[in-house]
């Protein structure tokens, strides 16, 4: 558990799912309530999959499994996450 | 060839939308049986049309960089994704300082911004620490000569370098970098252990953390 990857890493997988950059993103963590950029969680993977830690607390905000047909999202951990838009 | 050990590649991507200095891309190889890996690589250049520029370090047990650096040749197609990453980015119309600490291939990205802002003409004040571990291990050391940057050797020196061989310090940061009150936009990239140890060191010298940007390398390497 002492090595892993930023936030950033996460960059190139979910942007498979979302339309827009969720590593500028803030999200708020589920267990400490730390609020920050998703590109500063700490990445754990990429086998079996992507767990994405809160810096402050080590709870799981994040996780994403590809497999060849699917990608699966557990986003439990995070309360909420805000995206910066261009006005619409 | 940068070093003994690392290559650059430049890849012409049709279609390729431009990026900013510091994003990234995944790189996938499929094997005959459908086995498939990725890794990440920063690009190393601003863009130049429909050609990118990765510079690739070999990792002898790796998956993906003995490939990459071995046995593709000029000519063969490579499956890539990007350009990925809008939060470890430097764009030219930033008016801050900028502090840079890179730790062995953590230079790739921060080579990048350190690109741009000379392609841009912009006026940005850059200073640059370069940890490495000895003087053939530097990447694109013809660029790095000014007094902007500063190469700081880990475990072997070259010949007439005042400094003596060793990690990064509060001192090196402290006459070769910029102090909080300038309130630079600071870059670490590097392997973990010197991300952690470079961005403690710079909240441990009154720097905004806000205004600190990681990008580790990971820990199954190419």
């Amino acid at each position: 558990m002492t090595d892993y990857l930023d936030g950033n890493a996460l960059a190139g997988p979910l942007g498979e799912v979302f339309a827009a950059d969720i590593t500028t993103a803030i999200g708020q963590c589920a267990h400490c309530g730390l609020t920050g950029a998703i590109a500063t969680l700490r990445v754990y993977g990429p086998e079996p999959g992507l767990v994405a830690r809160c810096p402050g607390c080590e709870g799981v905000v994040l996780r994403m499994v590809r497999t060849p047909d699917a990608a699966t999202l557990d986003l439990t951990g995070a309360r909420s996450i805000r995206f910066a838009l261009p006005p619409s | 060839m940068e070093t003994s050990t690392a290559l650059t590649l430049v890849l012409k991507v049709p279609g390729w939308p431009g990026h900013l200095a510091g994003q990234h891309v995944d790189v996938r190889l499929t094997a005959e049986d459908g086995y498939s890996t990725q890794r990440s690589y920063s690009l190393a250049a601003p863009a130049d049309g429909e050609l990118v520029e990765l510079t690739v370090q070999r990792v002898d047990d790796g998956e993906v960089s003995p490939y990459l650096t071995e046995i593709l040749r000029v000519g063969d197609p490579i499956e890539l994704r990007g350009p990925v990453g809008g939060w470890f980015v430097w764009r030219p119309t930033g008016e801050r300082p900028v502090l840079l600490l890179a730790g062995g291939s953590g230079i790739v990205p921060l080579m990048a911004m350190i690109r741009a802002r000379r392609q841009a003409g912009a006026s940005t004040p850059f200073r640059l620490l370069y940890s490495v571990r000895s003087p053939d291990q530097v990447l694109y050391a013809g660029e790095l000569g000014g007094e902007e940057a500063t190469i700081l050797y880990t475990r072997a020196v070259p010949a007439g370098e005042g400094r003596p061989a060793g990690r990064l310090s509060v001192h090196d940061v402290a006459v070769d970098g910029w102090g909080p009150e300038a309130g630079p936009d600071c870059f670490v990239c590097g392997p973990t252990g010197f991300v952690e140890f470079a961005a403690d060191l710079l909240v441990d010298l009154g720097h905004d953390p806000a205004r600190i940007k990681t990008e580790r390398f990971g820990p199954t390497g190419g």
